[in-house]
């Protein structure tokens, strides 16, 4: 090697360093503060958990209790906001990759869908306060139900649309070569090879509205008692983390570390779950 | 040379005596023209596809033999933008009528493409999705279609003991028979191959090949291929195109040693394509 180049390589290998040296300070600054959030909410968590939770409701002031109209009630609004949300965006999800793939007007329903995708949950919060609490004349899970399908809608309208993309094209043609119609194609054999991908988005989007607070302030608001009534308010895991994470009471400062231990660890399931399902996809299409 | 000589070349060449007066012809191309928003990429073909017989489509990239291909079940049409003016006969009736029923043309005009594309369902469940769709069997004929389906396509004897399994653990040359059974499962008339060994190795390419060979007996063929080997191997008819227009037509022997065009000779022996 000549003398010019083993310089170069020098100076290269300097470069090289250096960014790798940024590079990995950037990665350990993000974790840092990722990993003392997961620590302190799982020491904290792991400490205040206790059976009552899950039985015994929330508590008045100073007394002990549990989260179980909590619990309760965020099960019921997500499972409802995701079937609501899931069939919508499944087949808005449909139109754009198979019905307007190339249009303007497809073009332009992905762009407003990416828009609500990022909009702050409070503006969702805030919309259907005016368009259902304000008309329904009182708060309500079914208006939390409905605002948190919001979010999960513009979830499920991307992954559809993406999953379907990812189905060669060639399937497509080889299914209508048979003179099959292209609505059973779409349902019959896309839908089966794009299904890992459609329920991972749909898990994602219920990781997501099960740690939603602001939507639920405006809308579900919060309920210190046992209630299945969709029609009246409703208390949700994160309301209850909020409020009882701003009062000064410790038993509430205990129920508000164990809340949201349990939905981080909700989270992480879910997560896993759908990680899961895409690595399985993935040794499928090998 | 003009387009009319072409013609009246490619037409006489299917006219001419032996084997060719023997079989009708299935498929007429007649003033096709094509195109891709607004780019004309065929012009003015004029071609006869024999009965029962292989014809194969050769040509550099780019020619227009596979789009002369997607023609022929009209699959082109399910993408914006694509227009095909002029004529095309399959048994006499005009394909490119929109009157002609598109479902009765994917019946009888069966497909074969390039990548191997099982559909995400059982070996089985495969071969039947094209055949419930025209015919209400019961469960019994229907495994009897089947079989008798992945037996044409010399697919049951690997495939017999898994029938419920998915296709998609099959190798790319089982898959590719498997969509040929597919497409012979549906009992059509013709059958239409995309280049339907470029993504296979060699041994799987001869299965193919004998394959094609084989299924002559009961279907019109028609193969694009960019292989002149597999070409000149087993085909009875050739056709040459270059630049979206129809170079040359005629028996494959004829095709390979005396091919009666420059450009013809040129492109087979290798100086361009």
């Amino acid at each position: 090697m000549s003398a010019i180049s083993e310089k170069l390589y020098r100076r290269r290998r300097f470069k090289n360093g250096v960014a790798l040296v940024l590079a990995g300070a950037a990665t350990l600054f993000g974790l840092f503060w990722l990993v003392w959030i997961l620590w302190t909410t799982l020491v904290n968590g792991i400490g205040a958990l206790k059976p009552e939770l899950f039985y015994q409701m929330t508590p008045p002031p100073g007394s002990d209790g549990g989260l179980a109209n909590a619990f309760f009630g965020s099960m019921l609004m997500s499972l409802l906001a995701i079937v609501l949300g899931t069939p919508v965006g499944i087949l808005a999800g449909t139109f754009l990759a198979e019905y307007a793939r190339r249009s303007l007007l497809g073009e332009s329903i992905r762009f407003v869908n990416d828009i609500l995708l990022s909009a702050p949950s409070i503006v969702l919060g805030l919309f259907v306060y005016t368009l259902v609490v304000k008309q329904m004349g009182h708060f309500s899970g079914l208006a939390g139900a409905i605002t948190l399908a919001l979010i999960v809608l513009p979830v499920v309208v991307r992954t559809t649309d993406e999953m379907l993309k990812l189905v060669p094209s060639q399937m497509r043609e080889a299914a209508l070569s048979l003179g099959v119609p292209q609505w059973k194609v779409t349902v019959q054999v896309l839908y089966r090879s794009a299904l890992p991908g459609i329920v991972t988005g749909v898990l994602l989007a219920l990781a997501r509205i099960s740690g939603e607070t602001a939507p639920l302030l405006f809308t579900a608001l919060n309920n210190q008692f046992w209630s299945v009534d969709m029609s009246g308010p409703m208390a949700s895991v994160p309301v209850v983390v909020f409020q009882y994470a701003m009062s000064p009471y410790d038993t509430w400062h205990s129920l508000a570390w164990a809340g949201a231990f349990m939905v981080t660890v909700f989270v992480l399931c879910t997560s896993l779950i759908a990680r899961a399902i895409i690595a399985r996809r993935k040794v499928a299409n090998d | 040379m003009t387009n009319l000589n072409l013609a009246v070349a490619a037409s006489l060449n299917v006219t001419t005596p032996s084997d060719q007066a023997t079989s009708a012809a299935k498929i007429t191309a007649r003033n096709l023209d094509f195109y891709y928003d607004g780019f004309h990429a065929l012009k003015n073909i004029r071609m006869d596809i024999p009965e029962k017989r292989v014809t194969a489509i050769i040509g550099p990239s780019g020619c227009g033999k596979s789009t002369l291909l997607r023609i022929f079940n009209r699959i082109y049409s399910i993408y914006p933008k694509l227009e095909a003016r002029g004529e095309v006969l399959l048994d006499g009736e005009n394909i490119l009528d929109p009157r002609y029923p598109l479902n009765r043309l994917r019946s009888k005009v069966g497909m074969v493409f390039q990548k191997p594309v099982p559909f995400p369902m059982s070996i089985f469940d495969n071969i039947a999705y094209g055949i419930k769709h025209y015919e209400k069997l019961s469960r019994a004929d229907m495994e009897v279609r089947v079989e008798q389906a992945l037996r044409q396509a010399a697919i049951w004897d690997e495939v017999k003991d898994k029938l419920k399994g998915s296709a998609l653990g099959l190798s790319g040359g089982q898959q590719q028979r498997l969509c040929i059974a597919r497409a012979i499962a549906l009992k059509p008339e013709v059958i239409l191959f995309d280049e339907p060994t470029s993504a296979l190795d060699p041994i799987a390419t001869g299965k193919i090949e004998q394959l094609v060979e084989e299924l002559k007996k009961d279907f019109t063929i028609a193969i694009v291929t960019h292989n002149m080997q597999q070409a000149a191997r087993c085909s009875d008819f050739t056709a040459f195109m270059y630049l979206g227009e129809l170079i040359e037509f005629g028996e494959t022997e004829t095709m390979f040693t005396r091919p009666s065009k420059q450009q013809t000779e040129d492109y087979i022996t290798g100086r361009f394509g």
